[in-house]
């Protein structure tokens, strides 16, 4: 039994050690919290909203692939069908701001169950492939839909009154308030990862044939991730289109789906900032390009990096540089 | 009337397009046996535990467990019946915690599995059993390492303490000590004997001696198809054994000289 008081007394040391890596964690994640509070002030609020709300939708976009191990090739249709319920509420029915981004959450989880519920059996490429199906048939009924304005899409969404009385026309409230919404996200992403629930995603994700062995129904659990990304990936789209006013069949194209998993692979598959990184890397250099000479070549280049990426740095920037730390500072 | 056979197989039949692995196989495993599954290779032993456990769908024929069809259940209905099972190649998840891996088996039953919004901490309660666990397969002192850095005898061994964890009524354990060295088969072995101890095991096994030594029940399968039951020494003596597994071995002397 003395044997039992010392690994007792290990698992207590490592639990310490995790406690002090924990903390670590927390010093970057107030780090990050600071400058983002002060970002408006350095940086065009727009342009970073927009960052913010790609980040969220790459976010909910890795927990399917980098903590679920599935492959959708049709994320855009979650965006998407955020974008324009939200868009519909406020421009014809007038609601407040949350309203308006809570129904537009709301259609895409139940968007998210549906595919998933027709598509989760499948492995693979055959799961991408029917993702991608299934996320086309939503493009093309928006593209005949009336509500959506069609190939013109919604435009001059008004931004409205955030709970009836906060101004979001002023740049700097609806800066904070799409970094309130982030936040959110990426909270419940972070907790999703670490709860008991999470446990037994990377259960299935590391073993699945053994998961299901030990009494699990995998099916359930994979379903439940999905439409939890579904539904932060309609959140994204929610914010981002009171953010622009606009709602548009580009976030429904099938080019989204490929984007957010570029930003993803960049960033730093199955890592929590490794999305954020990646949304940002994107964006900043898709905007420097499309303002230089370059302009017309942005989509080359970013094939090239997307080439690189995948061929020379698989983890992506944020799991490189974790490799790294784990190899030089131990 | 079959309540004393914890598992029971009624003509199990699987045919992969028109080769038929597993030819109406009537296997009846005796509560608190420890019965082992031989033959020669491609003999089906492997396909008939993915019947047993649902990992194929079967073409024809029927599971019994106590005496009840499981024969259309899905395969982590069958385990949570107490039916599990374990894999030819280690079935860990490497990149978990060794204690992780025995916890997560130990989750289950907690019904927060799909507790998506409360932190892990509180499967925390769990440690101390899946301590003893380990303590049980001789892991303690491996609880916090990454189970990916494991030599091979130890990753069967933890296998072996997750699948105990399910509080199991039936094992199915294929291949168990496949590829260890000496010293780890002795050790797999030992660690089977024990946990054999009110629970009913049914094993593939190549190695006979860990067979002779080991189980009280053997069952002997050529392709497809039951060969011989009884115990070690009367199906050993068995002719039709002889040929089966001399026929292999000298088809794989063959195979070597070609």
């Amino acid at each position: 039994m003395a044997m039992t008081e010392t690994t007792k007394a290990r698992v207590s040391a490592v639990q310490e050690s995790k406690k002090a890596a924990n903390r670590r964690r927390i010093m970057i994640y107030l780090a990050l919290l600071a400058v983002a509070l002060i970002a408006p002030f350095l940086a065009y609020p727009v342009f970073l909203m927009k960052i913010l709300c790609f980040a969220l939708f790459a976010c909910a976009f890795n927990l399917v692939l980098g903590y679920t191990g599935l492959l959708s090739f049709g994320h855009a249709a979650f965006l998407a069908t955020g974008g324009y319920f939200t868009g519909y509420l406020l421009s014809q029915h007038a609601v407040t701001p949350e309203v308006g981004i809570l129904v537009g959450t709301l259609a895409a989880i139940i968007l998210g169950t549906f595919f998933g519920l027709l598509s989760i059996r499948r492995q693979g490429i055959y799961f991408a492939m029917i993702t991608l199906a299934l996320a086309q048939l939503v493009f093309f009924f928006y593209l005949q839909a009336d509500f959506t304005g069609g190939e013109d899409g919604m435009q001059g969404v008004p931004r409205g009154y955030l709970f009836g009385f906060i101004d979001l026309e002023n740049n700097l409230s609806m800066y904070y308030f799409v970094l309130a919404v982030f936040l959110i996200g990426f909270m419940l992403i972070q907790r999703t990862i670490h709860s008991p629930f999470g446990q037994v995603l990377k259960a299935i994700r590391e073993n699945e044939p053994r998961a299901t062995s030990l009494g699990y129904n995998v099916d359930a659990y994979k379903l439940v991730a999905f439409v939890i990304s579904a539904g932060l990936a309609g959140l994204a789209g929610s914010t981002k289109t009171v953010v622009f006013q606009l709602a548009s069949l580009n976030d429904a194209h099938w080019h989204m789906s490929g984007e957010v998993i570029l930003m993803t692979l960049v960033g730093g598959v199955g890592t929590l900032v490794g999305p954020i990184v990646g949304a940002t890397f994107v964006l900043t250099l898709t905007h420097q390009l499309a303002q230089s000479a370059l302009g017309d070549w942005v989509n080359v280049i970013l094939g090239v990096v997307f080439v690189a990426c995948v061929m020379a740095f698989r983890a992506g920037i944020v799991g490189e540089l974790q490799k790294f730390a784990k190899k030089n500072f131990k | 009337m079959s309540q004393e056979f914890v598992l029971e197989t009624r003509g199990l039949t699987k045919e992969f397009r028109g080769f038929t692995a597993v030819d109406s196989v009537n296997l009846q495993v005796k509560e608190g046996n420890i019965h082992a599954l031989i033959g020669p290779n491609g003999a089906g032993k492997t396909t008939l535990f993915n019947l047993l456990t649902k990992y194929l769908p079967i073409t024809r024929g029927d599971i019994l467990y106590r005496g009840k069809s499981i024969a259309k259940m899905k395969s982590s209905e069958i385990a949570r019946l107490g039916v599990v099972r374990s894999f030819q190649i280690s079935a860990v998840f490497p990149h978990m915690t060794v204690l992780e891996n025995v916890r997560v088996a130990l989750q289950r039953p907690m019904g927060n599995s799909f507790h998506f919004w409360k932190h892990e901490k509180v499967l925390n309660q769990l440690n101390d059993r899946a301590m003893d666990l380990l303590e049980s397969v001789g892991l303690e002192e491996y609880a916090d390492n990454i189970t990916v850095e494991l030599p091979y005898g130890r990753k069967r061994a933890l296998e072996l303490a997750t699948t105990l964890a399910m509080e199991p009524t039936i094992m199915l354990l294929d291949e168990p000590t496949q590829g260890m060295g000496l010293e780890d088969v002795d050790r797999v072995t030992e660690l089977i004997r024990k946990a054999a101890v009110g629970r009913t095991i049914l094993m593939v096994e190549h190695n006979l001696r860990v067979v002779s030594k080991l189980c009280n029940q053997v069952t002997v399968l050529a392709r497809g198809t039951v060969i011989a039951e009884g115990d070690y020494a009367s199906v050993s003596a068995n002719p039709q054994v002889k040929e089966a597994y001399m026929g292999s071995e000298a088809d794989e002397e063959q195979e070597t000289a070609s």
